[in-house]
């Protein structure tokens, strides 16, 4: 079932991808055409399959609650687009 | 020096035939005079590069050396390394000098190996060409109106015009193997969690997989050494004991069951690689290997599963780039969200965004089942693939990529022939197994062949033996491009 332009504009709404209706056009045709090679799945009988969500099975390591990271914010925030005293600037969001 | 093996370049550094500050400079010559053609760097600093030599030198001199000290090693521009920008191929990261060093860099520093460079590759690893650099394609040295593969391509490039004597690359679908085997050289993906991934800027974290590139197995064994250990700060790290991947090299293949799948023989394979790959296996009969048919029946359900699986879990790694704490950031917005949107649109890539938009839309409420569960359940059945074909043999062998290496824009238009380059390289993946391509011919436009052996899990040094007894009674591992 081929997605339509709305359905496109839609999942860039939802990964915050701004898209321009030409974009939209051109990469719906492309999404299409993958989404026929992805369609290939449905051919195979998956029931009672239990799904691999990891190469290796193990269960999450534990470890002592303790910290381990030293303050390293200066270093980090150096490489910020905006920040002042500390903090990360951003647009305004609460008027 | 440019073809030297790195357990004879090691030698000459122990006996002061070389400095670690020569031998770093020979290379970065090469780079100042090939890259501009070439495009395998991002990034080269040889002032840095030269400080670490010197330091390397002094090491040697005080009779500290370890087998890497004092090698210049290019590493993939997705390693995060302290103090040097670090852009992973994407506008989005085009400022970014890295404040820490990732793993696999820490490894290689404490072992007193040198940084080269940066190489360059798809933007955040996600191509087969290196066509998708924000800083241009990667050249094939074999004739630079073709693509070296990728993602790696930049390493792979580097190595094969002796700008580096060894690489690091990463593998999330085959962007090791690819581009070893499109460019004539040796590169081992290993056993998923061998090699940590803290600092390696994440693609789809259940499959990504940092490992060695080089000119030879035996190279390959002395890189790995250095870079697989345990790392506390990955989650899926490996609590494996330390090994010397270099022990079973010299080993007889006598006995050894290669398993030869049917599938990876048929429609799609071009023919001048289908003949190298026969001709490999007669060498390894000759050399004692015993060869068995086996199937791997859901290889055909590999490239459908990964191109849901790997945007999925892509589409939520790369949310991380917002243009809040790091990276781009779009100028002129109105709110919040038009700088989320607009910094996304002109940060990424091309690529980078079609695969976030598959991704978010098989995670997407109502889908979830029939993509993401269903690509899990066809990953199960590939790995299961693998446990059955394990109990007959002891590697699997076939072609790395279904043709030699492509014309630079051939592919670029159409993604979803470009996905079917690693339709033998994604299974192993899925499955977490170890894979790795040596060269093995010549095809269409004299370009290189590549070999895929596949292994179980942990089976490295033994994929590293038959590479290896490979490389003893063929040459072409040691054939470079004429004319660079």
């Amino acid at each position: 079932m081929p997605l339509a332009l709305e359905e496109v504009r839609r999942i860039a709404e939802l990964a915050r991808i701004g898209i321009s209706d030409a974009e939209a056009r051109a990469v719906r045709a492309q999404l299409n055409d993958i989404f026929e090679l992805i369609g290939q799945m449905q051919k195979v009988d998956t029931d009672g399959i239990e799904p691999m969500t990891h190469a290796q099975g193990s269960a999450s390591r534990l470890r002592e609650d303790a910290v381990t990271e030293g303050d390293r914010r200066e270093q980090f925030q150096a490489v910020a687009p905006q920040v002042e005293r500390g903090l990360y600037l951003v647009p305004k969001v609460i008027e | 020096m440019l073809n030297t093996p790195l357990k004879e370049l090691s030698a000459a550094l122990a006996q002061k035939k070389i400095s670690s500050a020569e031998l770093t400079k020979l290379f970065l010559d090469r780079i100042s005079r090939l890259n501009a053609a070439l495009n395998a760097f991002i990034t080269v600093d040889a002032e840095k590069s030269l400080a670490q030599a010197r330091a390397a030198d002094e090491r040697i001199a005080k009779g500290a050396a370890q087998p890497l000290t004092g090698i210049p090693v290019a590493h993939k521009d997705i390693f995060v390394t302290k103090g040097w920008r670090t852009t992973c191929g994407s506008k989005m990261l085009e400022n970014f000098v890295s404040p820490y060093d990732a793993h696999v860099i820490e490894r290689f520093n404490a072992s007193g190996a040198v940084v080269l460079g940066k190489t360059n590759m798809d933007e955040f690893a996600m191509g087969s060409s290196s066509e998708t650099s924000f800083y241009g394609p990667v050249k094939n040295p074999w004739n630079p109106e073709f693509v070296p593969g990728g993602s790696s391509g930049g390493s792979a490039a580097a190595l094969a015009a002796r700008m580096a004597p060894a690489a690091t690359g990463t593998d999330t679908g085959g962007s090791i193997r690819q581009p070893a085997a499109l460019s004539g050289l040796s590169g081992l993906k290993p056993t998923y969690g061998l090699v940590s991934r803290y600092g390696m800027v994440a693609f789809a974290s259940s499959l990504d997989q940092g490992g060695p590139m080089a000119k030879s197995a035996e190279d390959l064994a002395l890189l790995l050494n250095v870079m697989a250990g345990f790392d506390a700060r990955d989650s899926t790290s490996i609590e494996h004991p330390a090994e010397n991947y270099a022990r079973d090299l010299d080993q007889p293949l006598s006995g050894l069951r290669i398993g030869v799948p049917k599938e990876h023989f048929g429609e799609g394979l071009s023919a001048d690689v289908g003949k190298s790959v026969e001709e490999a296996l007669k060498e390894f009969e000759k050399l004692g290997a015993k060869r068995i048919s086996i199937g791997l029946p859901n290889s055909s359900l590999s490239v459908p599963a990964y191109y849901v699986i790997a945007p999925a879990e892509a589409s939520s790694n790369l949310s991380r780039f917002d243009g809040v704490r790091y990276g781009y950031r779009a100028s002129g917005y109105r709110d919040l969200a038009d700088m989320y949107r607009k910094t996304r649109a002109e940060g990424f890539g091309a690529e980078v965004r079609r695969r976030i938009l598959i991704g978010t839309y098989v995670l997407s409420h109502g889908y979830y089942d029939a993509y993401y569960l269903k690509a899990q359940k066809i990953r199960r059945l590939i790995a299961q693939d693998f446990a059955e074909a394990f109990k007959q043999c002891d590697v699997i062998v076939g072609p790395t990529s279904p043709t030699v290496a492509f014309r630079i824009g051939a592919k670029a238009a159409d993604p979803v022939q470009m996905y079917l380059n690693d339709i033998y390289t994604i299974p192993a993946n899925l499955a977490g197994l170890p894979g790795m391509s040596i060269p093995c011919g010549f095809g269409a436009n004299s370009l290189p062949v590549g070999l895929h052996i596949v292994g179980n899990y942990f089976a490295e040094a033994r994929m590293l033996n038959v590479a290896h007894r490979y490389q003893g009674v063929t040459d072409w591992h040691r054939r470079e491009p004429a004319g660079i």
